[in-house]
Parts: structure tokens; C-alpha cells; sequence
């Protein structure tokens, strides 16, 4: 089905934040922010930049009318720095000037003087110090402690996990607009127009109902502006209101990557235990997580990096650990998969550190504790449906991953300069909010008296095409062409406490709530068409392509003119609809429950080639039986498969975060942070549907598919490691993602001292 | 004194007298209000702001794609810019139609930059290879996809034009509706813009070449000068003289990889070079910028010092040249044996003779498109199975591109053996300082360049150097 959206990408049409034709008079503004990463704020001066022309304004937190709060889940941030700044980036001052460049040469101006104060950016020392954003959390079944006794083999070992930079394409921002009556119109590029709607009515101290988010599309979110779209779009609507004339924030690269938090680094320290079988018996993690200065969406992260902590595995005894850690850097926040690939990182790292112990290749410790059908995930919830076998073992008959396995072997025997590695990466995934009161959504559909529908939901269209999703399912629901259906904007007026687009459950909730919309227009049509027809039972009425059957036969009432008819006859044409998800909940205090309405399988292959002498890779293939249920989009969902898929990959290989111990960001451009570019994705990809699944909880049987393809890159990273142990099987490799060249190398020659290895 | 710039916007002829040195990107969104060319990195690193630029040479409209993000505007005078807005035409072009089709674009903002890429891929040749069809979207970046589904876009879009095979004239791509029909008068109205006069030399002031490195580094103070740009058109050639390969300075990089002088003398090169930049930064990026940069880590420059290059200077004062070898002219980090006046005018090198060797390696965090974290070229010449002479720079190790002379000295008068190769490497790693950062640490980039040292003699005497020995 022909993709509206991607032809006016293809174009060039698609209308961006920075690409909207601007109300004449509109400021520019820029922060102005901190240099140093914790410290007490002596003296601000701006009276010689106020004095530049051009300046409008510049305002600091004296100026907020309401609380200088945006705290999310914790009311632990400021919008603009008071007395004291805890990262390298927090925002002091929002300059307002009649241009860019004029703001940018009073940024210059700002007289600003600092006491130091000592800076941590390690999670362990945080936390350490005490310096924690909360209490850490345990969630556990069964009893380690008494388990290790069974327990034929232990291990234990420290993983560290690098973050991940967004790189959404577009850049935060916001244009506010003052409207009458104290109000105002705030277009943002946000995930979470409820969450900007809220906080700004906090900060400006107006009811919500005044303020208005419309938010058209993103390009790029991927997490990133879930919440930290926020203090861009409040800072605009502020100095908006202050000065009562519009005005326009966009962050340019430098501002966005040193100013905005990314996905979390851990660190972590495992202990696993197995019996001679290769069963695991008992599993004991600790994560410390590297929150940054503030809590943000920290908290929230680091429960489902829990809930992920025994991947598609079932273990008897659990024991884990979160622990969120303060550190000054900016406040790290959602990215795809939301702490849960932390998660599965540590579990994938324990197997390969027992299977290398054990001298038995790692697939076979992972085949043998694949969850099954009614097992218990550790944090309560029955397993059902589950697809982790069927995904495995059609894995390995598609892709005939033994005979590779044999393949990479041979390869290995003959060849010096290069080696090859495989791994295999199976997933499970839980789907829903683990905050179950976020998972409802509302949807607004009107049918216009030409036939034609506008659907407005809570769902934000960032590149995952869920507007497509929704499109596809409306269409489908009233059996119309889907040339007939538009999505609206996403916008607070026409939709109000709208979730925030995560949680890949972005087509699940919009789009149950826009079919529920559709069916309840759809039921009053019939009645319509029954009455119009001359017949009793509207029961038996049916549109099929636009027409109206009756008892399975084509009648001659047509679209358009039922559409006509039931105007006529003063019929509600619209409909607002509400969804909520069944079943769920989750006990914070046992910290037990059903948290998910359903999980999401799969399984991938990965080969990967290493050259050692240079100590550079390459991905050869990514190929990946995935549970998708029924796929609303194929190409959608490929698309999302293939585009996570190479996201994880990155994240683990030369996307590197580079920090300095004074909280500074070293790799702070593109030029110094590499994502994948089309050489550095895997050679090929390959992505298989499995068949037959269907899902009660998605809409037309669909599942989820947003985030869980991403973790196959897991893979990528032991596929990496298993090349590096064909070249030398003796080495000891440290856990430390990224595996970067300069790790891979290094690893690969550090058993000589010397720096020219194997001179004798 | 304002300068007119005049050249063709898509199908508009363009008269501005704005300041040369302004990003052709600020032009196009903020002037023009086109706003399909997008904003991403502002310093050519990812591709979204990809436009075409055609220009006359020998009577012909030549395109090229380059990121007008870091793309001088005074650079397309008397030029056709052409953004995606003057790609469209009422239907899909089969470019767009091959996007939409494979799913191709997410959220999009990544979109016109690959379709310009690609279209100016088509213009550009006269049979379509995937594999040069991929070469030439390299330089764009994509969150979203994964590349899969552009790569299958690509593909598709190749097959579908070489089975229609109708070549690749200004004709047949306006009846493939690859470009639209304006596309048929812009050689004609290039031709009156290039003669009417109005294409004055620039003031010159400062000496920019591609600007590709100068408008990443310092935009704002560009702009504020008012500093007028070279232009660069008579400073671009490679010519064989005598003994000599002479190039200009103002030669781009893409220009040096598909020189037939070049190819001649060093047939791999062109393979090594696609590890250099990207290709609308090869489109822009010069020779004589990346050796006055002096980015310790230059691959342009690092090449050039195993090619024992030297470089002719003139003031733009006085008019006087002089000449000095390149590995004289860096004193320090950033520091130059230059005078401000002082252009770098030609670069040159002895040809290559007798049974001669060269071979370039690099390693970055990404193989494509990265700046090294260490780069090294060697050239040697053997006569009678002794090293006759021989020149190693390597780059990423000490505050300047650093022609290795202890090491080239000592290999002087050697066979080609294992022992030789490891004494080498003692010399080498006595002849480095390299710091850590955001590239690697210190450590690393020390036990790299053995590697990449150990990987020249493996690439260039296999039969002498084995790998076993070596690995
Ligand atoms: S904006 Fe990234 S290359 Fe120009
Ligand atoms: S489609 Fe989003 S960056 Fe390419």
C-alpha cells in the first residue's frame, strides 16, 4: 500500500519545525548554558549582552511565573539553573533576539563566574558517594542465595556498557505563538505533548487547557523526545508569553549533543550459576545505572532494564538489582528499547563468559534455557504465547545456521589475516507501559459529508510510520479506500492526556482507540443503510470496498451517498473513542504482577569478519526470525526491523560516547561520533515474519515492533568477540562496549606487553 | 566593493550580492525559503543538505553533488545549483518512485539529500553499477532505515534504467523523466551567464580553497570579515613535466582520484582513495586546503609526504614564489612555514620509475567516511633487491602529519626482510608522540601504526613478507 508520507519525503514536502513558514516578527532564541559540570553560580551579569542590538530579552529562572519544575517522575529539574549547575550543558538563560547570529554574539557577552565543585561521571563512584536519584530497586523469584549450592558452575564478572547518542536527524525545538486571553500555541518537536502541555502550564502557571501542543511529525525520535523535548518547547512558550510575540527554538547540533542526555551507560556486576547440564540455575545482577544530573525518565528505564535482566531465558532463581546513580552529566533518557538491551546486554554477557568457561559453544547454553510456554518470567507474569523456541528452531532451519556454524570454522582454520564469528541472539520483549496508567489512548474521528475521514490520535509520526499503521487499520474498519483517510496533527486541543509515542506501543493503543472511533461511526452507518434499504436488521449490514451489502449481497447504496444520507437524516458523524489495555498491573511493593500485555520473540544470526592485523570488522549478515503477529505494513515493519537492527549494532560497535573525567562531551559531533553509514551496516540483512502468530492485543492481530528488533545488535558484539577468541582462544576479553576497533585491537595484542608483538 | 554572484537556482537565474563566504545552505532555506534542502551537522558529515552543482567545462554541464552546508556561495558563481525542488516534477521521478517504493524513507529528514545523490549518480554516468550507485549516496546519512531498504531502492532503480538503456544525454534523461525538462536550456544558460561579464574575479583576501574544513571551523568569523573567496578555477590541474607530476593546489580530492596521471602511476590508488572523505567532499574539499589545514591527520597531506612532495608558495604581495619541501612546512600543531600573503600555489612530486612501491592504510572508528585515527603511506623504490629510497608519513601520531625520517633513512640501502621490517617498527615508535583523544589513546595509536607499517610490507611484498610471521 502506497505510503502517503514517504511521497512527500521523496519530495521534500514534508513540513518540519524549522521548515513552517514563520508568523512575521518572530525572535530566535538560544541557551545559554554551563561550561563546567558542577559548580555554584557567583555571578551572572547580562547587562553588556542585553545592551547588544538585536537582543530582545534574556531571561533567567526570575523570570518564571510558575515553578521552575519539569521534573517528569521525579520533581528533581529545573527548567533553568538557579543557584548551582550539575552538567556541563544545563541550560541558565534563554537569549531572545531579533536573529540567530545576534543571539550568538550575546552569548559571548554573558559575564559569568563559577565556584567548582567535584564532578563525578562514574555510576560505581556515585554511587559510592551516596549519590543516588533513588532507592535502589530488587526484583527476584525464587532464592539465590540457597541456590548457589546447586549450582555445578558459578561465575562472575563486571560488564560495562556504553550510552548512545540519539542523532535523531532534526534537532530539538519549538515555536510558541501567544494566543488571547493568556494562552498560548506551542508547536514542538516532542514524543510527549501532554508532557510539554503539563510542565509548561507548571512553569507558566496557566491551567493546561490554554496551552496547546500540535506537534505534525519528527525527524527522528527514537526515545530522545519522549521527555527532553520538553525544556526546549517550555523555554520558547516562556520568553513567548514574557514578550508576547512568537518565538522559535531550535537547538543546533553542538547545543543538542551536549545539552541533551542520551541512553543510559551501565555498569554491572553479574553472578550466574549452572548445573553440569548447562541449565541455569541461579542468576544474581547488580546494574548501576548512569543516570546523569537528574532523574528524568531514569527510574522508569532502569525497571524495565529489570524486567528484561533474564532475556528469553527462564531461570528458577533471580535475584536483580537496579541501582540508579546521580552523576553530573546531562540526564540520560529513553532510547529504543528503554534499558531493557542493557538488560538482556548482561545476561548474553554471563552466557558467553560461562560457555568460553565451559569450553561449549554459547548457542548451546542459550537453546537450553529458551523460556516456554506457562514458565514464569521472574517478575510474576505467566508466560504465555510464547514463540522463543518456534523463533529459534525456524532460525536455524532458514538460515541453516549449522552448516554456517561449520562454515565459519573452516574459514577460520585457513585463514590467518582474517577471522569470522557467529552468534545468535534470541529476544523476548514485553509490550506496554511497565507504568500501566499510561497505557490508554484516545482517538477522534470525524467522517466529513464527501466521504472523507480525519483521524487525530495521541500517536506522534517520527519515522516508525504509525500514522500508516493507523491509516491502514481505519480503512480497513470501514472497508474504505484509505486514499479517503487523513491523520491529523497530534494535538492536546483535539486530544487530551495523550501518552507519550513509546513503548513501541505507539500503533497498539492509537490504534485500538481509532478502530473502536471507527466501529461506533460504522454501527450508526448501518443503521442508516438499513433504514435507507428498507430493511429491519442493520445487524446484516456490511461495507465492503465502499459498498453496502446486505445479507452478503451488494446492495446499491454506495459510500458517498450513505455518507450523504446520514447527514441528512442528523446522524453524529464523528466519534471520540477511549482504549485502554486489559489485564495489566504490576505491585510496586512485591514488585510482582502482569506488567505486559504480551511479549514480542524472535531470534537472529550474526557473522561478522575481523581483520588482525588492523583490528578492524566488518558485519557480513544480520538474519532474524521475528514474531510480529499479523503485520499491518510489511514494509513498515521491515523498515523498523532493519533500521533497529542496525541501531543496536551501532550502539555496540564505533558508536562511542566519549566523556572527559570533567563531564565533557569529547565526541560532540558528527565528525567525532560515528553512527553506521551505508559501508558499516551489515553486508545483508535479512528479516523472516514468523508464521502463524497473532495477537489479541494489537490491533488487526499486529504486535509491537518499534523497539525489540534492535536488541539483535547484541549479537553483532559476541559475533565480534567470537572472531577475536578463533584468532587467540586464550585471550581474556573484558566486557566493555562498545567493542570499538581501538578495543578489538588492543584486546587482540594485549598479552605482549610490548608494543610490537610477537618480536622475538 | 559587492560583487555580484550569478548562477542558475533549479530554473531561476540568480543575481545576489551577498556575502561570498555565506553557507550556499543559509542561501537556499533562509533566502530562498526552499526548504526540502536540510539541516543536519552544518559541517558535511552527513549528507542532508545535498545539492547538485552543474558547471560548463568544455562546453558541457558537469554535475557534481556537494553538502551546501560548508559550501560557499560564492563558489557557484556562474553555476546551476539544483535542490530538490527542481527535481520535481508532477509525478514520482523514478528516483522517488524507487524510495517510495522499497520504503526507503522513515521520518524523511534524510530523504532529498539520498534522492540528490542518487539523481546526480544517474546524470553523472553512462552505465549504472550497484556498486557505484552505493559509492554515491556513501556520504549520506540515515538513522532510521538501516540502509537496507536504500540499498534495495538503488538496485531496483539501476536495473530498471540500464534495461531501458537509453544512455545518459541531457535528452534521454529528460525522457526517462530522471531530471525535468529545464534541465535542456541550462548549458545554453550557463554559456550567457559565464559571458556576460559579470563573473569577476574575487578579491582575495584570504585563501579558501573547497572551504569544505574553513566553514565548519570558523563560519561566523568568515562572515563577519566580509573575506572574499579565491576562486579556485585556474588552480586546478595535474600535468606531467619533465621527471615531474605537478598539481594544483586548488585540485579537488575527487579530481586527484580520477586523474588519468594518477591512475597511471598508481592504479590502486582510486580504490584507496574512497577511504578518503566522502563524495560530495572530494566534489569540494582541496588538495591544497587539506596540506594547509595542517590537520596532523590529513590523508591528502599524509600521501603526499611519502610522495616526498614539495610545494610552491606566492605571495600574493609581492608576487614571488619560493619553494620548499612539505615535510618542511610544518613547524608545529597548526603551525605553518607560511606567510599570511603566502598561497599555496602547486604541489609537486618526482614521477614514480623503476620498480617502485607504494601503499596507503588507514584505520578509523568507521572504515568509510571517519577520520583516521592513524594513517600512514609509504613509497620505496628497489633496485637490485636494495632499497634504493624510501619515504613513510604517518598521521595521528605527533602534532603534525609527520613524515617518518628516522625510518625512511634506515630503510635506505636494506633488503626487504623480516628482520628489516621489525627494526623498523622500533624506529617508528621512536619517532612518534601521540596524545590521547577522542581518535584513541596514546597506547593504541602506537601499537596501530606498527600494525598498519607491518601491513604495508605485507601488501607490498607478499612473497617476501608472509603473514604468519607478521600476525
Ligand atoms: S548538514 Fe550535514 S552535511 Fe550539511
Ligand atoms: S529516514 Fe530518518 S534519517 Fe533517514
Amino acid at each position: 500500500m502506497k505510503n502517503e508520507d514517504l511521497i512527500k519525503h521523496v519530495k521534500g514536502e514534508s513540513k518540519f519545525l524549522d521548515d513552517l513558514i514563520i508568523p512575521g516578527g518572530t525572535l530566535h532564541a538560544l541557551i545559554f548554558d554551563s561550561v563546567i559540570a558542577h559548580g555554584k553560580i557567583k555571578k551572572l551579569n547580562l547587562e553588556k549582552a542585553k545592551s547588544l542590538k538585536g537582543i530582545v530579552d534574556i531571561l533567567t529562572f526570575r523570570d518564571i511565573p510558575g515553578k521552575n519544575q519539569i521534573g517528569n517522575i521525579i520533581a528533581d529539574e529545573s527548567l533553568l539553573a538557579e543557584n548551582e549547575v550539575h552538567y556541563v550543558g544545563e541550560p541558565i538563560a534563554i537569549i531572545v533576539a531579533d536573529t540567530l547570529e545576534t543571539a550568538k554574539r550575546a552569548k559571548a557577552l554573558i559575564d559569568i563566574e563559577f565556584e567548582e565543585l567535584p564532578v563525578i561521571t562514574d555510576p560505581r563512584e556515585a554511587y559510592k558517594s551516596g549519590s543516588l536519584i533513588t532507592e535502589p530497586v530488587t526484583f527476584s523469584m525464587g532464592d539465590v542465595d540457597d541456590a548457589w549450592a546447586n549450582c555445578d558452575l558459578i561465575f562472575e564478572d563486571q560488564v560495562d556498557i556504553g550510552g548512545q547518542e540519539h542523532l535523531y536527524l532534526e534537532t530539538q525545538g519549538a515555536l510558541s505563538q501567544p494566543v488571547e486571553g493568556g494562552g498560548v500555541k506551542i508547536i514542538s518537536s516532542t514524543q510527549g505533548p501532554t508532557a510539554v502541555q503539563r510542565a509548561a502550564s507548571k512553569v507558566l502557571n496557566i491551567p493546561m487547557h490554554k496551552i496547546e501542543v500540535d506537534v505534525l511529525r519528527l525527524g527522528g525520535g527514537f526515545g530522545g523526545k519522549e521527555d527532553q523535548a520538553t525544556p526546549w518547547a517550555v523555554m520558547s512558550a516562556l520568553a513567548a508569553l514574557k514578550l508576547n510575540i512568537p518565538v522559535k527554538l531550535i537547538l543546533n547540533r553542538p547545543d543538542d549533543l551536549r545539552m541533551t542526555g542520551k541512553r543510559h551507560p551501565y555498569s554491572a556486576d553479574f553472578k550466574i550459576g549452572l548445573d553440569s547440564n548447562g541449565k541455569i540455575i541461579a542468576y544474581e545482577v547488580v546494574f548501576y545505572q548512569n543516570a546523569g544530573a537528574v532523574a528524568d525518565l531514569s527510574t522508569a528505564v532502569l525497571e524495565r532494564t529489570l524486567f528484561h535482566a533474564t532475556n528469553s531465558y527462564f531461570i528458577p532463581n533471580v535475584k536483580a538489582t537496579g541501582i540508579s546513580c546521580k552523576t553530573n552529566l546531562p540526564p540520560n533518557t529513553a532510547f529504543r528499547g528503554f534499558g531493557g538491551p542493557q538488560g538482556m546486554f548482561v545476561i548474553e554477557a554471563a552466557l558467553y563468559k560461562a560457555a568460553r568457561k565451559l569450553g561449549v559453544p554459547k548457542y548451546e547454553l542459550q537453546e537450553k534455557n529458551l523460556i516456554h510456554e506457562n514458565d514464569v518470567f521472574y517478575y510474576g507474569q505467566l508466560a504465555k504465547n510464547v514463540n522463543s523456541v518456534k523463533c529459534w528452531n525456524s532460525a536455524f532451519e532458514k538460515y541453516s545456521i549449522h552448516k554456517n556454524i561449520e562454515e565459519v570454522k573452516k574459514f577460520n582454520e585457513e585463514n590467518i589475516l582474517y577471522k569470522k564469528g557467529i552468534a545468535l541472539m534470541p529476544i523476548c520483549f514485553g509490550i506496554s507501559f511497565t507504568s500501566s496508567f499510561l497505557n490508554q489512548a484516545s482517538a477522534l474521528v470525524h467522517v466529513y459529508t464527501d466521504g472523507s475521514i480525519g483521524v487525530s490520535t495521541a500517536a506522534v509520526e517520527m519515522g516508525q510510520g504509525v500514522n500508516q499503521k493507523i491509516k491502514i487499520a481505519t480503512a480497513e474498519t470501514f472497508s474504505v479506500n484509505i486514499s479517503r483517510i487523513k491523520i491529523e496533527s497530534t494535538n492536546t486541543t483535539r486530544i487530551a492526556n495523550t501518552s507519550p509515542t513509546a513503548a513501541s506501543t505507539g500503533a497498539d493503543l492509537n490504534g485500538n482507540a481509532a478502530i473502536l472511533a471507527s466501529k461506533n461511526i460504522l454501527d450508526r452507518l448501518k443503521k442508516v443503510a438499513a433504514k435507507e434499504l428498507g430493511f429491519n436488521d442493520a445487524g446484516l449490514i456490511q461495507i465492503k470496498n465502499e459498498i453496502v451489502f446486505y445479507k452478503s449481497e451488494k446492495t446499491k447504496l454506495k459510500w458517498e451517498e450513505l455518507i450523504w444520507k446520514a447527514y441528512f437524516n442528523r446522524i453524529n458523524l464523528s466519534s471520540h473513542a477511549y482504549y485502554a489495555t486489559p489485564d495489566i498491573y504490576f505491585n510496586r511493593t512485591k514488585n510482582q504482577g502482569h506488567p505486559f500485555a504480551y511479549h514480542v520473540f524472535g531470534t537472529a544470526v550474526i557473522q561478522s569478519k575481523i581483520d588482525c592485523l588492523r583490528g578492524t570488522y566488518e558485519i557480513e549478515y544480520v538474519k532474524a526470525v521475528h514474531d510480529l503477529g499479523k503485520s499491518i505494513d510489511y514494509k513498515v515493519d521491515l523498515g523498523q526491523a532493519e533500521g533497529g537492527i542496525v541501531q543496536g549494532i551501532g550502539w555496540l560497535t564505533v558508536e562511542e560516547l566519549v566523556q572527559s573525567r570533567d563531564g565533557n562531551l569529547k565526541s560532540n559531533s558528527l565528525s567525532t561520533y560515528k553512527i553506521p553509514d551505508i559501508y558499516s551496516a551489515p553486508q545483508k540483512i535479512e528479516v523472516h515474519f514468523l508464521e502463524n502468530s497473532e495477537n489479541d492485543y494489537g490491533p488487526l492481530k499486529s504486535k509491537a515492533i518499534g523497539e525489540p528488533p534492535l536488541m539483535y545488535g547484541i549479537g553483532a558484539y559476541f559475533s565480534i568477540l567470537d572472531a577475536m577468541n578463533a584468532f587467540n582462544k586464550n585471550i581474556d576479553i573484558k566486557i566493555s562496549a562498545p567493542v570499538t576497533p581501538e578495543k578489538v585491537l588492543t584486546t587482540l595484542y594485549k598479552s605482549s606487553k610490548q608494543l610490537i608483538p610477537n618480536e622475538s | 566593493m559587492i560583487e555580484q554572484i550569478s548562477f542558475i537556482l533549479n530554473k531561476e537565474v540568480i543575481s545576489t550580492g551577498i556575502n561570498p563566504a555565506l553557507p550556499l545552505l543559509d542561501f537556499i532555506r533562509k533566502e530562498m525559503h526552499l526548504y526540502g534542502t536540510k539541516e543536519v551537522c552544518k559541517e558535511g558529515d552527513c549528507g542532508a543538505c545535498s545539492v547538485m552543482v552543474g558547471e560548463l567545462k568544455d562546453g558541457e554541464v558537469v554535475y557534481k553533488t556537494v553538502t551546501s552546508c560548508i559550501y560557499p556561495i560564492g563558489n557557484v558563481n556562474g553555476k546551476h545549483v539544483v535542490t530538490i525542488e527542481g527535481l520535481n516534477s508532477g509525478d514520482l521521478i523514478p528516483q522517488q518512485e524507487a524510495f517510495v517504493e522499497e520504503g526507503a524513507s522513515q521520518c524523511g529528514f534524510c530523504t532529498p539529500g539520498f534522492i540528490i545523490s542518487t539523481t546526480n549518480y544517474l546524470v553523472n554516468n553512462k552505465t549504472y553499477r550497484l556498486e557505484d550507485g552505493i559509492n554515491s549516496i556513501a556520504g549520506n546519512i540515515c538513522r532510521c532505515t538501516g540502509y537496507s531498504s536504500i540499498s534495495r531502492a538503488i538496485e531496483n532503480l539501476i536495473n530498471k534504467l540500464n534495461e531501458k538503456s537509453e544512455g545518459n544525454s541531457v535528452k534521454s534523461l529528460i525522457a526517462q523523466n530522471v531530471i525535468p525538462k529545464y534541465f535542456a536550456n541550462i548549458q545554453t544558460q550557463l554559456r550567457e551567464i559565464n559571458s556576460s561579464g559579470t563573473l569577476n574575479g574575487f578579491d582575495q583576501k584570504v585563501f579558501v580553497g573547497g572551504g569544505s574544513d574553513l566553514l565548519v571551523q570558523m563560519p561566523d568569523r568568515l562572515l563577519e570579515k566580509n573575506i572574499s573567496l579565491v576562486s579556485k578555477e585556474h588552480i586546478n590541474f595535474i600535468e606531467e613535466e619533465d621527471d615531474k607530476i605537478i598539481v594544483g593546489a586548488g585540485t579537488t580530492f575527487e579530481e586527484f582520484k580520477n586523474s588519468s596521471i594518477i591512475k597511471k602511476y598508481f592504479p590502486k590508488i582510486n580504490n584507496q582513495l574512497n577511504l578518503v572523505a566522502s563524495l560530495p567532499i572530494r566534489n569540494m574539499a582541496t588538495i591544497g586546503g587539506n596540506i594547509v589545514n595542517a590537520s596532523p591527520i590529513g590523508d591528502f597531506t599524509i600521501i603526499l609526504l611519502a610522495l616526498n612532495s614539495n610545494i610552491e608558495l606566492r605571495s600574493s604581495v609581492t608576487g614571488i614564489s619560493r619553494e620548499l619541501s612539505l615535510s618542511d612546512f610544518y613547524l608545529g600543531y597548526k603551525k605553518l612555514n607560511k606567510q599570511p600573503d603566502e598561497l599555496v600555489e602547486k604541489i609537486w612530486f618526482v614521477k614514480p620509475g623503476g620498480e617502485f612501491y607504494f601503499n596507503f592504510e588507514k584505520v578509523s572508528k568507521r572504515t568509510f567516511l571517519d577520520i583516521a585515527s592513524v594513517n600512514t603511506a609509504i613509497y620505496i623504490n628497489i633496485e637490485n633487491e636494495i632499497v634504493k629510497y624510501c619515504f613513510v608519513s604517518a598521521g595521528g601520531v605527533a602534532p603534525v602529519p609527520k613524515y617518518l625520517e628516522q625510518s625512511s633513512e634506515f630503510l635506505r640501502g636494506k633488503k626487504i626482510t623480516l628482520e628489516t621490517v621489525f627494526d623498523t617498527l622500533k624506529i617508528v615508535q621512536n619517532e612518534i608522540s601521540p596524545i590521547s583523544d577522542v581518535r584513541g589513546s596514546a597506547e593504541y595509536k602506537r601499537l596501530l601504526l606498527s600494525q598498519l607499517i607491518k601491513a604495508h610490507f605485507i601488501e607490498l611484498f607478499p612473497g617476501k613478507i608472509s603473514l604468519e610471521a607478521l600476525i
